[in-house]
């Protein structure tokens, strides 16, 4: 370790005897490593400050193909270590002076990361999100024979009015229906988190979401999860389900490291 | 608390046999769990994400930007259709219409006849 590197923390795990993750690879292409300390293990790559510190980050972080990439190292990390066992994933870009730091943390948080280890064991984490269906009220039959009426501009205020008036009322139906496909989900699961809805640019998507939901579900539950999933039906509203996942979104540990949960 | 899992011994091949297991995620999907969830540590740390979170600034607007939009109804034009569909110069002219109401309002001569072009007008005009 020189003054120059420091130390990528991808996520933690017990340790289970298990040694160098031979041929596995994470972040800027750096080969991922074990730090075993104090019964727990820590996933890490060492990484070049000149690409991880904070000022080269400042700039790489707002350049979205490699942000894409790195967060796609990331996560390919975090997954293919957690089909060995239960791990806790770290947010993007920890960094550490050196593994000094790293045992320290171990030590610190040994009980914390043992309690969020516990709640993620044998469960997986599934997405469901719900799209409403566009509203199909532009284009309505009758408009050509009021625009002759009344003239285009009062016709388009008229237009206007009613479509907003239709797409509020869309939209309140269909967050109706997100509340009530997630109270179903949520009773099917161990827990569950709700996530602010994506814009179209992030989900590909042209649709209104209504739901970005994360259910943390047992392993042994999944297929049921699944079919109560395939079971829901909402007029207007598409359901999608992702996962499983490695439970990103249960892992977040209480105050005890300075954040609001 | 439950007893974890007795992993097999982890080889290289145990890692690289294992990447088709799924369907491959989407892009956003993967960024609002690596960005907004998985654990954060302060403390004695070299960098994290609380330190450079200005730097994801850009991302966060696209993840928040729909949901302040709509809170504040400036997206419809965005998807509809009938506006969408050649019928933009009605917008324009009711912009154009605006601005010369907002003119004429001020007691100001009105900067631009109501046939003109609407890019031609300077944005401190408005």
């Amino acid at each position: 370790m020189t003054a120059d590197t420091g130390v990528y923390l991808y996520a933690v795990a017990h340790d289970l005897g298990i040694r160098e993750p031979e041929g596995l690879t994470g972040v800027d292409g750096r080969a991922v490593r074990v730090i075993p300390h104090a019964d727990l293990v820590a996933y890490v790559s060492t990484v070049p400050l000149d690409r991880f510190g904070e000022e080269a980050l400042r700039r790489s972080m707002e350049d979205l193909d490699w942000l894409d990439a790195t967060a796609r190292a990331h996560h390919h990390v975090v997954e293919t270590v957690a089909e060995a066992a239960p791990v806790v994933p770290v947010r993007l870009v920890t960094v550490y002076g050196g593994e000094g730091p790293v045992k320290e943390l171990l030590d610190r948080r040994h009980d914390d990361f043992v309690t969020v280890l516990a709640r993620v064991t044998g469960r997986q984490e599934w997405g469901v999100k719900a799209y409403a269906r566009a509203p199909a009220s532009a284009g309505a039959p009758g408009r050509k024979a009021e625009e002759a009426t009344v003239g285009p501009g009062t016709a388009y205020l008229r237009r206007r009015r009613s479509d907003l008036h239709e797409q509020e009322e869309e939209r309140r139906r269909a967050a109706v229906g997100a509340e009530r496909i997630h109270e179903v989900l949520a009773a099917s699961a161990v827990a569950s988190r709700l996530h602010r809805t994506q814009d179209p640019q992030l989900s590909g998507r042209t649709e209104w979401m209504v739901l970005n939901g994360a259910y943390l579900v047992d392993r042994d539950r999944a297929e049921a999860f699944r079919r109560v999933v395939d079971g829901l039906s909402e007029p207007g509203v598409e359901v999608q389900l992702t996962g499983p996942w490695t439970p990103y979104s249960f892992t977040v540990l209480d105050e005890a490291d300075g954040e609001r949960p | 608390m439950i007893e974890p899992r007795r992993p097999e011994p982890m080889t290289g091949r145990a890692y690289s046999g294992s990447v088709s297991r799924r369907e491959p995620a989407n892009l956003g999907d993967i960024l609002e769990r690596v960005l907004d969830r998985g654990i954060v540590i302060a403390g004695d740390i070299r960098v994290n994400l609380l330190d450079i979170e200005l730097l994801t600034i850009k991302l966060r607007l696209i993840v928040a930007s729909v949901d302040t939009a709509r809170e504040l109804g400036i997206d419809w034009w965005e998807h509809d259709p009938w506006l969408t569909g050649g019928k933009r110069d009605l917008l324009q002219e009711n912009r154009r219409l605006r601005r010369r109401i907002a003119a004429l309002e001020e007691g100001r001569p009105a900067l631009e006849p109501i046939q003109g072009h609407a890019e031609e007008v300077r944005e401190d005009d408005r």
